[in-house]
């Protein structure tokens, strides 16, 4: 029977500490889209979409309304175009961005990822007209997202890709020059990508997939802080097992909304990505969690290992709630999408070193980090490896998603708009070169710890 | 269909009834009711019990949030499942 309590727990959750499900992510197969004429095969990209995903945004809608959580985003996630369209024959991929663009629209979902390539060992045609068309396709589009997987703990790291995104982004950064370089905002350049992650900008549908199937990313940082609001002074084991009793609740919302959506669409349950993903507004931000353990500004000594107790104890809290758990799942640590990290960086307590450290122990990776527009690509190249190497050895996810502004300078501030937030520019150690570094090129070979069979 | 009402605002005369009315007349069942008042504000907490299982929760969360702005309260009606999930494993 439930308690008055549980109900009233419930409720202030939703109302005064922003729990809502971030993203119900509906994963569409490509592969029976392929073409030789690319015309033909953007009809068949455009009329898959928009007949799989008719009702989703309506499902959503219905679930929010009945259960009375907020379901912030409906999306789609294709498989790597890079893999559907390596049939074309055609030098360009962005009619197929404009195809997905059109979809989107259509079906009246906010993002759709999958303009994406999965090259951490080689390159194949496709992979290398998919690269190609990146700026052009992010700069001409509003809602299709992009990335590019360079690294994997099985495989390595593949430098030739990693010095060319560094040189995509720069290129996409110039072609939306006059919108604070948003084209960047929507591409992540991955180590070990997984191919089950419902959340933006790096969700895609991956090739061993079921045809379709239905994700769901909760959220929820503002619960958890509100949680350890009352420990004030406990030790750590008592910090952790609040975190995992949080995450639990929290997760079996995620868990009854996924079930619901997949039932009323009639499409298969993928996972449950069990994330801490902060928004720009208060009360909702992963930054305050870790100052809520007692760091003073996000950033000081303290933080990495604050950061790792959460990430360790939401995924502990979240596992036994949810029949299948998988994405990126732990803590996110974007800096214009969190507002403890915006005040952190604008006050100088968080450097990008810190962050790149912080990303040793957090779900992802650098990111939504605007930067100083005279940043070069091989710098930008230099930080790609460096997060690709943290991921290959250390067997998890890392990304990178850095915003080189054109015209802006350490301390600027930069307006993306919406749950992508706004930032300062930080500042890059790019007085010393990693040119040399980055042009050698080949493959830095996978590591000792790829060897488990 | 099991349902949780709850209904929060200045007190007055008649709110328990008003509502009781309307969830008769939609063949909504009353399971329990807590309700206090504290500082003139009154809480409600009802756990009811949809008979027809084909009553559409949407229509009864219009016709219950309308009544509640005329009334200047904050009314919700949400499906009991969502509290089930989250505090019974």
């Amino acid at each position: 029977m439930l308690t008055i309590d549980n109900i009233l727990e419930t409720n202030r959750m939703i109302t005064e500490n922003k729990l809502d499900v971030r993203t119900i992510t509906m994963g569409i197969s490509l592969r029976d889209c392929a073409h030789p004429n690319i015309t033909q095969f953007c009809q068949n990209v455009y009329d898959k979409i928009t007949t799989s995903a008719e009702f989703l945004v309506k499902t959503g809608e219905d679930i929010e309304a009945e259960y009375g959580i907020p379901i912030i985003n409906k999306r789609v996630s294709v498989t790597p175009i890079a893999i559907a369209a390596e049939a074309c024959k055609t030098d360009s991929f962005v009619p197929v961005a404009e195809a997905m663009d059109r979809a989107a629209k259509e079906i009246g979902i906010n993002f759709i990822g999958g303009f994406s390539a999965l090259v951490e060992k080689g390159f194949t045609p496709g992979d290398r007209t998919l690269i190609k068309s990146i700026p052009e396709a992010l700069a001409t589009t509003d809602f299709v997202c992009s990335s590019v997987n360079v690294g994997s703990t099985k495989a390595g790291i593949n430098m030739d890709a990693v010095r060319e995104m560094g040189e995509v982004i720069k290129r996409a950064a110039e072609l939306t020059r006059d919108r604070d370089a948003i084209a960047c905002a929507k591409l992540v350049v991955f180590a070990n990508a997984p191919g089950d992650n419902p959340f933006m900008a790096g969700a895609f549908h991956g090739v061993s997939e079921a045809d379709k199937v239905v994700s769901v990313g909760v959220s929820g940082p503002g619960v958890v802080k509100h949680a350890l609001e009352d420990l004030k002074g406990a030790d750590f084991t008592a910090v952790a097992e609040r975190i995992k009793r949080t995450a639990f609740k929290i997760t079996r919302v995620g868990q009854l909304v996924a079930c619901e959506a997949s039932r009323r669409l009639g499409v298969p349950f993928g996972i449950i990505d069990l994330s801490l993903a902060p928004t720009p507004a208060v009360g909702d931000s992963v930054a305050h969690i870790l100052e809520e353990m007692g760091i003073e500004s996000c950033g000081a000594p303290g933080t990495t290992a604050a950061l790792a107790l959460l990430n360790d104890a939401v995924k502990k809290g979240g596992l036994m709630a949810s029949s299948h758990v998988g994405g990126l799942s732990g803590a996110f640590i974007p800096v214009s999408e969190d507002k403890g990290m915006i005040d952190a960086a604008a006050r100088g307590s968080l450097s990008l070193e810190k962050l790149e450290a912080m990303t040793c122990v957090c779900s992802v990776g650098l990111d939504m980090i605007a930067v100083a527009g005279d940043v070069s690509a091989a710098t930008l190249s230099g930080i790609i490896a460096d997060e690709a190497a943290i991921g290959m050895i250390n067997n998890k996810t890392t990304a990178v998603r850095l915003i080189p502004v054109p015209g802006k300078k350490p301390g600027d501030t930069v307006e993306f708009g919406g749950l992508l937030g706004y930032c300062p520019v930080m500042p890059v150690r790019n007085q010393w070169s990693s040119e040399a570094f980055v042009a050698r090129g080949g493959r830095i070979p996978a590591p000792v710890r790829s060897l488990t069979n | 269909m099991k349902i949780v009402i709850t209904i929060i605002g200045k007190d007055r005369v008649g709110i328990i009834a008003t509502f009781s009315a309307i969830l008769a007349e939609n063949n909504v069942n009353i399971v329990s009711i807590n309700q206090n008042i504290m500082d003139g504000f009154f809480n409600m907490v009802m756990l009811a019990e949809a008979s027809d299982d084909k009553i559409k929760l949407a229509g009864l969360q219009k016709i219950m949030k309308e009544k509640g702005e005329e009334m200047s309260l904050e009314v919700k009606v949400q499906h009991a499942d969502i509290f089930t999930a989250m505090h019974r494993i």
